[in-house]
């Protein structure tokens, strides 16, 4: 397990542990006592670090390089069931953005999400989750196969932002997610967005339009990440934790801002720490969600869908309208 | 060998004799240096008539280059930005809003009227760059979304005039959803079958470009203007090399498929007005 610079103390507590051992080893003492006795002290350090968890330190474990990500969600939730299909039709197949039909409980639904890669090869290949407009326009294209058949849509968000390459420019980066957000709004079947990492601007947004819009505990989503609003704001980047602040770009501020339906409780320590528990979590959400939302006539849920995304902003009105 | 010598070396009239010209009596074109007077610019709708190069105007300007008689009605005038995170970088989002209406005597990035265009009803959303950069916050799309409900209540035409950098950081993820809201209240506009032109202007960039702007029945631009998603200099870094020249020009956008036509400012009325007279009949 890779600890972040801020679980420090719990490291240092380990090599203890480790040290302890070798000694018991060596000496044949029993340690079992100082042991559990360490093993106990990392636990309440632990429930300490995580009870109060600074803006920042929830954007560093929302880009854990052990955390899942969207493909290791889709193959424990849907299994064998999940088919994975590629391609915009018009220009490539994005790595950066995965779906395809998967059985959730037997009801087959569209799963569309960011993918990121585990090593350095990987990272490469899915462009570390930065989608171009192709990877926009399959996900559109997915996502009206789904209503063509009357199946659901989830999507799965985790993106460092939509790539800012010459050719995405090109190609129609702009024009790929407003596309995105037009037609998201209006799709006849059931959405459910999941944030499971990272939520940056409009990257994630353009998979991001949904009857529910739900944030895992320890994830971030905002307009723009903390590292590049201290370098426009501050000018350097050294701001970072104070523009983390001031963004309110954790789960909990989302929710407070009424941006966000809902939080997932993360296993304790993060997602990483048990994924199979995050894991079923997840699909219980999913099967609830789509249980309340299924039944519902489509132009209500659509209305229903506008409506909530037309009441965010706040905006002060000097003279109440006669 | 040069035809002409100079005598005497530099300026040798005394400041007493120096000749002042009243403040804001020429323009001189910023592109091509070349110096006409403020009322033939004006005249020009801001062009140089040298270079074509448009000039950066703003929603004032612009209502007085379309609307009849520059007579319009603006809609929700008393809409002003709050502050609902507090937010402070090197200066307090209050201060730094109520130093722009002082300076822009602008409430924030937007104006919307409804007005006439050649004897045809029309409501023109029209940013401003100057106020904080152009910036969309939650009254950006407010005034949007408001601006949609009166076209489908009226069956009026919409024109949006985006010039913005892109989304408010101050607002973060409030002005994140102006984008998810902008683009909801356009399914409704086109479900009423109003037509809705897109005009985009030096610049338009980032949430703006990503929602509302590209979202036209017809997406149409001004000469030059730049147009893109990422910011020029953020490509240029992700890329590690030179950006070839022309590049998010309106023109290189239309190359691309993106736009429907290009339009000399000084043409932007009767075209516009040709359009929405081929929409209506």
């Amino acid at each position: 397990m890779i600890l972040l610079d801020f679980e420090k103390p719990i490291a240092e507590l380990q090599e203890q542990i480790e040290k302890a051992k070798q000694i018991g080893e060596k000496t044949k003492v029993d340690i079992s006592g100082t042991v559990t006795e360490l093993e106990k002290r990392i636990e309440t350090v632990r429930t300490d670090l995580f009870a109060n968890l600074t803006p920042w330190q929830k954007v560093q474990i929302s880009r854990h390089p052990e955390r899942p990500y969207t493909l290791n969600y889709i193959n424990a939730i849907c299994g064998d069931s999940f088919v994975e299909f590629h391609g915009d039709r018009t220009v490539k197949d994005d790595k950066a953005i995965v779906g395809g039909f998967g059985s959730i409980d037997g009801q087959t639904v569209m799963i569309i999400g960011h993918q990121k890669g585990h090593n350095t090869k990987t990272r490469q290949l899915r462009n570390f989750g930065m989608a171009n407009p192709e990877g926009y326009r399959k996900a559109l294209r997915l996502m009206k196969l789904a209503e063509k058949f009357n199946k659901p849509v989830v999507t799965l968000i985790d993106t460092p932002g939509a790539f800012p390459g010459l050719e995405a420019e090109e190609r129609g980066q702009a024009e790929a997610i407003a596309r995105n957000l037009f037609e998201m709004a209006k799709l006849r079947v059931p959405i459910i967005c999941i944030i499971i990492g990272e939520g940056a601007s409009g990257g994630a947004l353009g998979i991001g339009i949904g009857d529910k819009v739900l944030m895992l505990e320890y994830t971030w989503y905002s307009v723009i990440s903390p590292e590049s609003c201290s370098s426009i704001l501050w000018r350097s980047w050294d701001f970072k934790e104070k523009a983390a602040e001031c963004l309110h770009l954790t789960a909990d501020d989302m929710l407070h801002q009424k941006l966000i339906d809902g939080i997932i409780k993360e296993p304790f320590g993060g997602a990483h720490n048990d994924p199979d528990m995050m894991f079923k979590t997840v699909k219980e959400v999913i099967i609830k969600h789509l249980a309340k939302l299924t039944p519902m006539d489509a132009d209500k849920r659509i209305e229903k869908r506008i409506n909530k995304f037309c009441d965010m902003g706040v905006v002060k009105e000097l003279e109440p309208k006669s | 060998m040069s035809w002409f010598k100079r005598i005497k070396t530099g300026i040798t009239t005394s400041t007493v004799e120096k000749k002042e010209t009243p403040e804001g009596l020429w323009f001189k074109c910023p592109s091509c240096k070349n110096i006409m007077t403020t009322t033939e610019h004006e005249l020009q709708s801001y062009v140089c008539v040298t270079c074509n190069y448009h000039s950066r105007i703003g929603s004032e300007e612009y209502f007085k280059v379309l609307f009849d008689d520059n007579d319009f009605e603006e809609l929700n005038p008393e809409l002003e930005s709050a502050d609902p995170l507090k937010f402070t970088d090197t200066k307090a989002y209050t201060d730094r809003l109520v130093a722009t209406m002082e300076k822009t005597q602008l409430k924030d990035a937007i104006r919307t009227a409804i007005g006439n265009i050649d004897e045809q009803n029309c409501v023109i959303a029209c940013m401003d760059f100057s106020f904080i950069g152009g910036s969309m916050g939650s009254v950006v799309g407010e005034k949007i979304a408001r601006s949609i409900d009166y076209c489908v209540a009226n069956k009026t035409p919409l024109l949006i005039i985006s010039k913005s950098g892109g989304a408010r950081m101050m607002e973060a993820a409030y002005s994140l959803m102006q984008m998810a809201k902008t683009s909801a209240k356009l399914t409704q506009l086109a479900a009423a079958g109003i037509p809705y032109i897109s005009l985009m202007t030096d610049p338009t960039t980032g949430g703006v470009t990503a929602s509302f702007s590209m979202l036209g029945d017809l997406n149409i631009a001004e000469p030059e203007a730049l147009i893109g998603f990422a910011g020029p200099r953020v490509v240029k870094e992700t890329i590690g090399k030179d950006l070839p020249k022309g590049f998010q020009t309106a023109e290189f956008v239309l190359e691309h498929g993106f736009l429907d036509l290009i339009v000399d400012r000084r043409q932007l009325k009767p075209t516009i007005s040709k359009l929405l007279k081929l929409f209506a009949n």
